[in-house]
């Protein structure tokens, strides 16, 4: 099933979206954890959980923050391995659902498997790295640097490879 | 760098202003910049932007990426950052970027990054290797052959193909030096336009019937009843006219607009008609947005003429047009609707499309609204029209069409435009004898001497690429051999071996003025380094006639200089050799190049044109109010510019013209002139290749690149995304082939083959593929056959191939070969 919000509903809800996703934060450091992004990330990013690798089905998208409330993101098991995917099957990815041409918010498309912005209608894949299809985006979807500990399962966010939309810089 | 941050101005960094390079829309920018060391701070008042940095901005303050930042180094070896953002007070894209506009700062030179590929000093081919030289000893063996050639054997062997346009590389300021020098001074008439084989205009016909195809405003198309978008793609290739003119009015957003410019005037529902034989990017959103309101007249390749000639005559059967305004404002309706009569049945038959739905279209575009008005309708068309079938006979159809339901000829919400391509900017003497040659097939054939490539890359974009491409390396090789034997020579003597090769061998010397040697370099003798917007002032003009001024902010690489100085040094230098031979005669063609700056060039072209005691003739898109502009008015007037033609200037505001022919049309008595144009069928040589091969080959832009990718071929990310040229293809015609998304596959016919890599597309019908045009990997031109009109306009939309599965590639781990065609 694809999330849809239509553009008259993402105006009323304006720039203040963002807020309403949080997650707890959980700042852990796994020890036995690999990151699987290349990534030009230069700043002070916080580990922080985000979900558990069994607990998560193949396609359903799962909504946290990072680096923190303001930032909403989504994380996908792809049930394949996906570049700079983590997890046993090397297929948990997560990105910035803030699509980086003008802010809105993407809406992730379990058909295409791709995250779809309603204002100017770019397209990102999610199996592609955030590789943009079509669309008027700068720039890929930001690709969230996940981390799983093989002992305690977790998937946590390490780093974010991109710039997220409306920022200086991803740390505020 | 960094990918996480950007680096943001200081509220001191200095701001000036840029139309974006690339599409004709136009958008405008903000330049900002500052001393590398130096960073403005998040708080509002601590940055250029004046926007609070502390807490995520919510969407559309702004537009920010890394890809809109650079660092760049001027000739003082001072280092700046640059940051280039929309600027929200244009009215053209009101704060709207596109992907290519967004990528301008990663397009200016800086050594060590893509950009370091850039062509900073003249280069000359020596027969076994690229020799980095000064411009004096280019131009002495430039200017010296050109002389020799001219004064032994006329100015016709001296073949140019050059750029005719505004953005990167063109302008006003360019387009006039390079034309004083090839018509002024040289005299030449072997010269053709960067995307066709000839020196023609691309609207013949619309001209003759008094009509300027840059007719309306982007604004009418956000008060318009009904749009009709033929041929054309504008979400890929006029983004920011689309998404902020066109799209909020099919989304009901312009209501409030429509009531106050007609008021009491009944409101319909806006549509949107397209016809295209593809289903395009544009008609998925349009369709997404409001299904409804969307009808696509999916017609047969090539039948344009035959849909509006059924069309018309519908609408004079059904009295839906306007009798008042022909009587008054028109000519020859009579004769035409004779001409063209074609019943709907017979339209249907032809077209492909129902008869149910072509009286749909007449109903939605021509059906007078409640109350009796007529329908303000806009008719927006591009390639599939210019470069298609018979580009002379659509136009003309389609015209009369338009002039007799009255949608052009002053109506707001109206008007019938070329949706356009690059920025414009033109300003040139009239060609020397007004010949329409096919240059093409003249070098094809043996003919010209020397080809100058300025500022163009044919053999990526050119009509029957492959056998151009050939014939050109084969002449070049016959001058590399012989600068090969001349070991020791001097440039005096290196000109003579030329010339020999040249003029008694079949060889062709060619030239090539560029930002990038581009696989022109391959046949090139000589380069000769140019800049683009930023490294020069430049004005240009966009498809609503919109100028601005682009201001320089950074030195050029090297040595590099605008067109304008390149074709002032090559006249100079001319110009001296005669004057030391004592030929005052020749000597004179070659005066009035006297410029320091690339304003001196403005100022003879653009605004002499407009001046009593000029010379000769002078056609300008700024007409004889040119001489108001200057670029200190233009630069006062900023990203929103002026619309040309200038009505005046008052309290140092220059003052435009939002729209055309309100009063009388182009032509002599100001009436617009119908045009028999009858349904013809598709040319020999295109309906030669379709008896025999079975793929309609289309070809267009993909939105992610600009036209023949001189700076994305350098990008990573563009390069990550288009490897290869992608060839839109139907999944059960793929299961057929044995293709998979990503494979590479051949498609070739009696013209030529060419390679790309499959893009399995479920909207694309079967027998019809869509390939990617002017890629650098996999030239679409190959297989186009070489069929022109009347007056050589090629038609690079229609041609058949077969094509086979040539290997697997290595694209399908890297490259998406999700939709491109947006739904929910």
């Amino acid at each position: 099933m694809t999330q849809t919000v239509s553009r008259r509903d993402f105006f009323k809800m304006g720039g203040g979206l963002a807020a309403g996703a949080g997650v707890a934060a959980a700042g852990l450091t796994p020890a036995s954890a690999e990151a699987a992004v290349n990534t030009a990330a230069s700043l002070p990013y916080k580990p922080k959980l985000v979900t558990h690798a069994k607990g998560m089905k193949v396609n359903e998208p799962v909504s946290f923050t990072y680096p923190d409330a303001a930032s909403p993101c989504v994380a996908v098991k792809m049930g394949a391995p996906t570049p700079g995917g983590v997890g046993p099957d090397q297929d948990i990815v997560a990105y910035s659902i803030l699509c980086t041409h003008q802010g809105c918010p993407t809406m992730y498309d379990t058909k295409d498997r791709c995250f779809k912005c309603p204002c100017h209608f770019s397209i990102f894949d999610a199996e592609k790295g955030g590789q943009m299809v079509c669309g008027q985006a700068p720039s890929k979807l930001p690709q969230i640097v996940l981390e799983h500990n093989h002992k305690t399962d977790t998937v946590s966010a390490v780093a974010v490879n991109g710039l997220i939309f409306g920022r200086q810089a991803n740390v505020l | 760098m960094a990918n996480d941050r950007i680096t943001l101005p200081p509220v001191n960094a200095k701001k000036t202003n840029m139309t974006c390079h690339f599409c004709i829309v136009g958008c405008g920018y903000h330049v900002y910049k500052w001393p590398e060391a130096q960073e403005g701070g998040k708080a509002p008042h601590q940055n250029a932007l004046g926007l609070d940095f502390r807490k995520q901005l919510p969407p559309f303050s702004t537009i920010l990426s890394t890809t809109q930042q650079n660092v760049v180094t001027d000739k003082d070896g001072r280092r700046h950052n640059i940051l280039i953002v929309p600027d929200k007070e244009c009215v053209v894209n009101q704060g709207g970027g596109s992907v290519r506009g967004l990528h301008m700062a990663s397009y200016l030179y800086a050594d060590g990054t893509q950009t370091g590929e850039r062509l900073k000093h003249p280069r000359l081919f020596t027969g076994d290797q690229w020799l980095e030289t000064d411009w004096e000893q280019a131009l002495a063996l430039y200017a010296g052959l050109t002389k020799k050639i001219l004064d032994t054997k006329g100015p016709r062997e001296l073949a140019f193909d050059c750029f005719d346009h505004g953005g990167a590389g063109g302008g006003f300021e360019n387009t006039w030096g390079s034309g004083k020098l090839m018509f002024t001074a040289l005299q030449t008439p072997l010269v053709r336009i960067h995307n066709r084989p000839s020196y023609n205009s691309e609207c013949h016909a619309t001209r003759e019937m008094g009509i300027m195809e840059l007719n309306n405003s982007y604004e009418d198309a956000e008060v318009a009843d009904c749009i009709m978008c033929i041929g054309a793609n504008p979400y890929e290739t006029q983004t920011n006219y689309f998404l902020v003119h066109w799209l909020p009015n099919l989304q009901g957003g312009t209501a409030d607009k429509k009531q106050k410019w007609f008021p009491g005037e009944a409101t319909t529902e806006t549509r949107f008609i397209f016809v295209d034989p593809r289903k395009t990017a544009t008609i998925s959103i349009c369709e997404a947005s409001a299904a409804n309101q969307v009808l696509h007249l999916d017609i047969q390749p090539g039948t344009d003429t035959a849909l509006f000639n059924g069309l018309f005559t519908y609408v004079i059967e059904q009295g839906w047009i306007d009798r008042d305004f022909i009587a008054k404002r028109t000519k020859g309706i009579e004769e035409a609707a004779v001409a063209n009569k074609l019943s709907l049945d017979d339209c249907s038959k032809i077209t492909g499309v129902s008869v149910a739905k072509l009286k749909q279209a007449a109903e939605w575009a021509y059906k007078p609204k409640a109350g009796g008005k007529l329908k303000r309708t806009m008719h927006g068309y591009e390639k599939g029209i210019i470069w298609g079938n018979d580009n002379y006979l659509i136009q003309s159809a389609l015209l009369d069409l338009v002039i007799a339901t009255h949608n052009v000829g002053g109506r707001r919400g109206t008007g019938c435009v070329r949706m356009g391509g690059h920025q414009e900017g033109y300003a040139r003497p009239p060609h020397p004898t007004g010949e329409k040659l096919y240059n093409d097939q003249e070098i094809i054939n043996g003919k010209g001497m020397m080809y100058t490539a300025w500022g163009v890359n044919p053999f990526q974009s050119t009509l029957n690429a492959e056998n151009f491409r050939n014939a050109v390396l084969r002449r070049s090789e016959i001058v590399k051999d012989a600068m090969r034997q001349a070991r020791g020579a001097t440039t005096a003597q290196m000109v003579d071996a030329i010339y020999d090769a040249v003029a008694n061998k079949g060889g062709l010397f060619v030239a090539h003025i560029n930002l990038y040697p581009t696989m022109m370099a391959e046949a090139a003798h000589l380069m000769l380094p140019a800049v683009h917007p930023g490294e020069m002032n430049l004005t240009s003009m966009s498809g609503e006639r919109r100028m601005r001024l682009s201001e320089r902010f950074m030195d050029p690489p090297g040595s590099a200089k605008p067109d304008c100085l390149i074709a002032a040094d090559i006249a100079n230098t001319l110009k001296a050799m005669y004057h030391a031979e004592g030929n005052a005669r020749m000597a004179d063609r070659f005066k009035g190049f006297e410029w320091k700056t690339e304003e001196d060039a403005f100022h003879d072209g653009f605004r002499l044109q407009g001046a009593k005691d000029v010379g000769g003739e002078i056609h300008s898109q700024g007409g004889d109010t040119g001489n108001l502009a200057t670029y200190a008015l233009l630069k006062a007037a900023g990203n929103n510019g002026v619309q040309l033609p200038i009505k005046e200037v008052k309290n140092g505001k220059l003052i435009g013209t939002e729209m055309l022919y309100s009063d009388k049309f182009g032509t002599g008595d100001g009436l617009a002139q119908f045009k028999a144009s009858p349904w013809n069928g598709l040319f020999k040589a295109v309906q030669g290749q379709k008896d025999k091969y079975r793929f309609w080959v289309n070809s267009g832009r993909v939105n992610e690149v600009w036209q023949t990718m001189y700076h994305e071929q350098y990008a990573a990310d563009a390069k990550a995304r288009w490897p290869m040229a992608p060839v839109e293809l139907n999944p059960d015609d793929a299961k057929e082939l044995g293709v998979g998304n990503g494979d590479i596959v051949e498609v070739f016919n009696d013209y030529g083959s060419t390679y790309a890599m499959a893009y399995i597309v479920p909207e694309i019908k079967r027998n019809q593929v869509f390939m990617q045009f002017g890629h650098y990997n996999g030239i679409e031109g190959d297989v186009t056959t070489d069929a022109v009109d009347r007056n050589v306009l090629p038609d690079y939309k229609h041609t058949w191939a077969n094509i086979r599965k040539a290997a697997k590639g290595e694209y399908k781990s890297t490259v998406s070969f999700k939709s491109r065609r947006y739904a929910v």
